[in-house]
């Protein structure tokens, strides 16, 4: 059987990619390559293809999403898996053998009881969901590991993003610990740091002048023209995509295996907060927790906030914007998912809301110094916005509620550099010193 | 007017494989039915029942993003460069 690449469809078909049954893949793949996936199934209209490196429906364009069937799963067998994403592989595409492929293990991050930010803010119970310790610390390394699989199992040559940073850090080191030759495009405007923590794994790191809708494009164009490339966002983004779940599995576990009242989301292009709660809908039809409600909220910068505009227009008609915002790891102004996060928000009896930049360098001072926790923008931006909930009363204070902090401080210094610094500089005696008044 | 059309990978079963095709017309929506005529049902790919782009379609004139612009009414001057493109997202 001749290896699967990824490659442009069979010219000499006229019929779009054919309906599929139970576990159909595409040719060239081992069995199992993804696990309990059975195929891809369009969001929008419900067409079904093979499991392969396709990622628009091609009836309607529609994001295609993996379909699975699940076996039956059980509290003990995860709670005996390692202590990162992939004891939950059974609920990810990837195959039973997945730990044995070199990548950077991921997950099962911290879950903090905020008891000082709580207390701030009036919640009686708040935890903090903290991936910023991950390995290249963002939530990204998560979704990089299940793309890292499935470009793997397409015997894919090159392993590929456009990003806005964090993706490109995951992918790079993702990249470098399989040992695939890795590429990544980003805004050439890009925070400094985020630029190093790319270019130290990998000497193929493109700046493309434009903003990530411009990257997003280019690097659609190229995922159409070259063969072999994995591009972990573009044309495996189903795969990848399923690596936020497990943000929601742990969440639920770390908690007891049972379901938060509400949960505080970022918002960029809005794959991970519809992650999050269809991991959530899984666990409850598995029979892993007792179902109840969970009130959804999504989280935006005023400068980048097209899902939360139309949140609050009561309309789903999103329109794109241009980014203007210093969390730029949330600025999507096209976000593809952001109508699948408005009906979540609106249905579980959640909101979107948005912040000004003020405002998000204020929930990153906020977060570290209650909690002892750095955040980059897009955690100053869902803590902004969770302060912002509160005070406007949409958020009940007496539910227990989890944060989400995706990615690290130590990324976008730039954010509240003019905001800290020594209380005092003084001469080296204790005079000097009682005359500050710092104590 | 005659542009050039960059086609997406699925729908080039349509183009008999061709990633870049040419069509004419003085709008967006003009040439969208100049190319359903050289290639029959891709309009219907591209636009809904309404007649409207579909939801997860970008099509670019130029660099622009038609929906910053004038969506279907957008003028394409000859030489104008039409890009389709599927919607994706973040990273």
């Amino acid at each position: 059987m001749s290896a699967a690449t990824i490659t442009q469809p069979d010219t000499t078909a006229t019929e779009a990619a054919p309906t599929t049954t139970s576990g159909d893949t595409a040719p060239g793949l081992r069995e199992g390559a993804f696990g309990n996936a059975r195929c891809l199934s369009c969001r929008e209209c419900g067409h079904e293809v093979e499991l392969g490196p396709h990622y628009a429906c091609p009836e309607c364009f529609g994001p295609l999403e993996v379909a699975y069937d699940f076996p039956a799963v059980t509290r003990e067998e995860i709670e005996a898996g390692p202590r990162n994403i992939w004891r939950y592989k059974a609920l990810l595409p990837v195959p039973t053998d997945i730990e044995q492929s070199p990548n950077t293990e991921p997950g099962f991050t911290r879950l903090l009881q905020a008891h000082n930010l709580g207390r701030e803010l009036g919640l009686d119970k708040l935890w903090v969901k903290d991936d910023s310790t991950n390995p290249t610390n963002s939530f990204k390394d998560r979704v990089v590991a299940c793309a890292l699989s499935a470009a793997t199992e397409l015997h894919a040559k090159v392993f590929a993003c456009p990003s806005t940073g964090n993706l490109a850090n995951a992918v790079a080191a993702a990249g470098a610990r399989a040992g695939i030759k890795t590429v990544v495009f980003i805004p050439s405007n890009l925070e400094k740091p985020k630029q190093v923590n790319s270019a130290v794994y990998t000497d193929r790191l493109v700046a493309v002048d434009g903003n990530y809708d411009d990257v997003n494009k280019l690097a659609s164009e190229i995922a159409g023209e070259e063969e072999g490339w994995a591009f972990v966002n573009v044309n495996v983004r189903p795969f990848y995509a399923e690596g936020s779940k497990t943000l929601g599995y742990e969440i639920a576990e770390q908690l007891g295996w049972r379901l938060p009242d509400q949960v505080v989301i970022p918002v960029a292009s809005g794959s991970q907060l519809t992650k999050v709660h269809k991991a959530f809908r899984e666990l409850v039809d598995l029979g892993l927790v007792e179902d109840k409600p969970v009130k959804i909220f999504g989280a935006q910068a005023t400068g980048c906030s097209p899902v939360s505009s139309a949140y609050k227009s009561g309309t789903d008609a999103i329109r794109p914007v241009k980014p203007d915002t210093i969390a730029k790891s949330l600025a999507i102004g096209n976000p593809a998912d952001g109508i699948y996060v408005l009906d979540i928000c609106r249905e579980t009896g959640g909101a979107v809301e948005d912040i000004t930049d003020d405002e998000v360098r204020q929930g990153i001072l906020l977060l570290a110094r209650t909690e002892g926790i750095f955040t980059e923008t897009a955690g100053g931006t869902t803590v902004g916005v969770l302060k912002k909930l509160v005070e406007t009363g949409q958020l009940d204070t007496s539910l227990e509620t989890v944060v989400i902090n995706t990615g690290m401080g130590l990324k976008t210094l730039d954010a509240v550099a003019d905001e800290v610094g020594p209380a005092a500089t003084i001469k080296p005696t204790y005079a000097a010193f009682t005359d500050a008044g710092i104590v | 007017m005659s542009v050039s059309v960059r086609v997406p990978t699925i729908l080039r079963t349509y183009t008999g494989g061709e990633s870049e095709v040419t069509a004419t017309g003085a709008t967006l929506a003009e040439v969208i039915d100049d190319l359903d005529a050289s290639y029959a049902g891709i309009k219907a790919r591209i636009l809904d029942d309404n007649g409207a782009l579909r939801r997860f379609v970008n099509v670019y004139v130029g660099d622009e993003d038609v929906r910053f612009l004038d969506e279907l009414a957008t003028p394409t001057p000859a030489g104008t460069k039409v890009s389709v493109i599927p919607a994706v997202a973040g990273g």
